[in-house]
């Protein structure tokens, strides 16, 4: 707890002190954006007290990085207020009814990449297009292109938000529990032997067959997390390249399911539904030695096994099978915001390459800007709790190589429907043939 | 209404008028005013309930998305069509109807025979009285995540039990009966206790007269509960099984919380309900139409389970009643 809290002092400090700089310089650039929408509003969009909604799910960080307290000194005049749902599925159908609607909705919206090619086909008209805005250029270059891609129609002439966070992925995993099945634990050996995911399940079957390893513990948490991660390293995952849902012509299913179904019956999967209750008791229990881990389970794992697992847990620099992503999200200014150039302004500035370094070094969340991914205090940073491992190369590494197949309406359904099978296949032992039917019939439902 | 009105009278002015019309349209002095007493009521009844009546009659009859909702179109019954050739929804309705019948038949015989204990001159009676009402006031939630804590499958206190005295253990979660049994049990523990309070009530409702004499004509405690209180009770016994088979029909919160929030029904679906799937359908999938057609055969669903409930009541009740009618002609026979 005490380093914790020290390490989020030092952020919360250093944030301000970053703030302030960018506060000095972003003043004199931002004054051509304000021409198109009132001739003196001024950096901050207007020189009106206004109150910006900010509409949010889960924990951004945002408010807890201290980037609200920083936006103020930066713009006295705005004052933001988040409007905050839990869970990102109710966040997405509340935001469905307020476009259908065209009501209600907030100054800024986040959008996940759960839902964000239904933004960009159903609702990209809604949302103000950040190619168009004054600082369009400057805007896209900050980002990865595959994020910027990712928020644009398919032409590219339209783009509904600006990056946030990504979540490139790692191995996260036990050295203790290898150590003590007589297995290499130094993430180096590691990255070898964990090249491709054949290799990986081998390198599980011999953790299965140890002697030693700890009674009723398996190597991998899930088949699923095997699963949703090869699928994206395809050529296509969940849809073809017209963003159309094509689940069995996919490459990147086939393979993954191959993988996945492989791990299931090998028995080295410890047969855990990932974010359950019983899933976040392993990272404490031992069940499992490893699993895939984008930037931001490294937070979620340190909150489930806790402090005593300092140490304990490392990261292999590596993904079996190549480089790819899991979540990150956008921030999007409807075109019905009331507020919409301080909007812009606010968005422009929480995308900007200062504010993306406070998010990664106070709550985890790796930058979408490569200029923030490539700022020292990102490239650099190491993790104490992940024994001391080179976080910040490892991931920046791994965004740097990626390729991401094009993504869908339903992607977050169909893979959904795809991991509860393989549930079946670890736990009931399906046969992997009967399960993939029942997800292709489940898959039906959802697509129509 | 009377205060405004009797000046008119002392004044003599009524006179004036022709005080009978009132009268002739058949309406009392002063039942206007009832109108718009009750007027509240519809009003939010009509925004609440008859709107998305007619609004989800509407929608099922449309290919419609909440994303894409403006672009909706037409599909007659294409959705209704849709659903009677659907798996999901057939194992839906299987699973409402045998997790209905697993819950609701076990909670309403176990409160009857708690209402009748109660009946007695117990000491602590209030307690106990009390105290089987509290799993009906615990909240929804935090009861379902205790029995899904219960009943999980590896770290549970029920499978550690069975394990103790050497039973085999049981998947709670990923086999369909017993993974019914669990969901049952939750609702069976939430409304025993409610329904027996509702027996206790119909059975302070009647005469206590009638204990005595039955006693006096040697009839035991059992012999009094089959033949007193049991058709005393026989109305309140009908409007708990209307109000169970409602709920059973509607079961969501608990199978939804049973697994994780996931509104699948466990990973084979072997407890999703109706209520689940109809939310699976709109909210998870995103069609709002085909949750609307579920809907609204849900809600026929209910009307047909409780029109046979009340028709079989009525015909046993006519039955009873020339029964009775026979019996009271022939005193003699029903003291032997």
């Amino acid at each position: 707890m005490p380093r914790s809290s020290t390490r989020r002092h030092v952020a919360a400090l250093s944030a301000v002190a970053a703030i302030g700089a960018f506060a000095l310089a972003g003043c004199g650039n931002s004054s051509s954006d304000t021409s198109a929408v009132s001739a003196d509003a001024g950096p901050c969009g207007t020189n009106d007290d206004t109150t910006l909604t900010v509409g949010l799910f889960g924990t951004f960080g945002f408010k807890e990085a201290g980037l609200w307290d920083a936006y103020k000194k930066v713009c006295p005049n705005i004052t933001i207020k988040e409007d905050v749902v839990e869970q990102s599925a109710d966040y997405w159908t509340r935001l469905k009814t307020r476009l259908a609607s065209g009501s209600g909705l907030d100054d800024v919206q986040a959008i996940e990449i759960g839902f964000v090619a239904d933004v960009v086909q159903n609702h990209a008209d809604q949302f103000v297009n950040w190619n168009t805005v004054p600082n369009a250029a400057a805007d896209k270059a900050e980002f990865y292109p595959w994020k910027w891609q990712l928020a644009s129609t398919s032409d590219g002439k339209t783009t509904v938000g600006l990056g946030t966070d990504i979540g490139p992925e790692a191995i996260c995993y036990r050295s203790d529990l290898l150590k003590q099945a007589g297995l290499p634990s130094d993430p180096t050996t590691l990255a070898q032997k964990w090249d491709t995911w054949d290799h990986f399940i081998d390198f599980g079957k011999q953790y299965e067959s140890s002697s030693t390893k700890p009674s009723g513990s398996h190597f991998v948490d899930s088949a699923a997390s095997v699963f949703s991660t090869a699928v994206y390293q395809g050529q296509e995952a969940y849809d073809n390249s017209d963003g159309q849902p094509d689940v069995e012509n996919s490459d990147g299913v086939k393979n993954a399911w191959a993988f996945a179904s492989q791990a299931a019956q090998d028995g080295i999967t410890a047969g855990l539904q990932q974010f359950t209750p019983a899933w976040n008791k392993a990272f404490s229990s031992g069940a499992f030695a490893a699993l895939a881990c984008p930037t931001w389970m490294m937070g979620y794992i340190q909150g489930q096994a806790g402090d005593a697992y300092a140490g304990k847990w490392d990261v292999a620099p590596v993904l079996p099978g190549g480089a790819t992503n899991w979540g990150g999200s956008w921030l999007g200014v409807p075109e019905k915001a009331a507020h919409k150039a301080a909007a812009i302004a606010l968005v422009e500035w929480l995308s900007a390459k200062d504010q993306q370094v406070t998010m990664w070094k106070d709550g985890g969340h790796f930058p979408s800007n490569s200029q923030a991914a490539a700022d020292p205090a990102v490239a650099n940073a190491k993790s104490d709790y992940f024994s001391n491992a080179p976080v910040g190369k490892i991931f920046g590494d791994i965004s740097s190589q990626m390729k991401i197949p094009p993504i869908g309406l339903y992607d977050t359904q169909i893979q959904q429907a795809l991991t509860t099978q393989l549930t079946n296949v670890e736990t009931k032992h399906t046969s992997p043939d009967d399960a993939f039917s029942a997800a292709l019939d489940a898959i039906k439902q959802v697509t129509g | 209404m009377t205060v405004l009105s009797q000046p008119d009278v002392q004044s003599g002015e009524a006179a004036l008028r022709p005080p009978a019309p009132r009268r002739t349209r058949g309406i009392r002095p002063g039942s206007r005013i009832a109108y718009v007493y009750v007027l509240p009521f519809f009003l939010v009844f009509a925004a609440f309930s008859i709107y998305p009546w007619v609004a989800t009659a509407w929608v099922s009859l449309h290919d419609t998305r909440l994303s894409t909702y403006d672009q909706s179109s037409w599909i007659g019954l294409a959705n209704y069509r849709n659903l009677f050739t659907n798996d999901f929804f057939w194992n839906a309705f299987r699973n409402t109807i045998t997790i209905g019948i697993i819950s609701t038949v076990p909670q309403l015989c176990m409160a009857l025979g708690i209402a009748h204990l109660l009946n007695y001159r117990l000491r602590g009676r209030t307690f106990f009285r009390v105290a089987i009402l509290m799993p009906y006031a615990t909240s929804l939630a935090a009861a379902t995540v205790i029995f899904a804590e219960l009943f999980d499958p590896n770290l549970g206190l029920i499978n550690w039990g069975l394990h103790v005295v050497h039973l085999p253990t049981v998947d709670w979660q990923g086999s369909r009966w017993p993974s019914q049994i669990a969901v049952s049990a939750i609702v069976t523990w939430r409304w025993t206790g409610y329904n027996a309070l509702i027996y206790l009530a119909g059975m302070q409702a009647i005469d206590t007269d009638l204990y005595e004499a039955a006693a006096m004509d040697g009839a035991g405690r059992w012999a009094q509960f089959r033949h007193v209180t049991l058709p005393g009770l026989r109305p309140t016994i009908l409007f708990t099984i209307v109000v169970s088979t409602i709920g059973a029909a509607q079961l969501f919160g608990e199978p939804l919380l049973y697994h994780n929030g996931l509104p699948d029904g466990g990973t084979q679906n072997q407890y999703q309900t109706l209520g689940l799937l109809m939310y699976q359908q709109g909210w998870t999938n995103d069609r709002l139409g085909l949750a609307s057609a579920t809907a609204w055969t849900m809600f026929l669903i209910i009307v047909v389970a409780v029109c046979a409930n009340l028709w079989i009541a009525r015909r046993r009740g006519r039955r009873e009643g020339r029964r009775a009618s026979i019996v009271a002609a022939v005193p003699e026979v029903t003291v032997r």
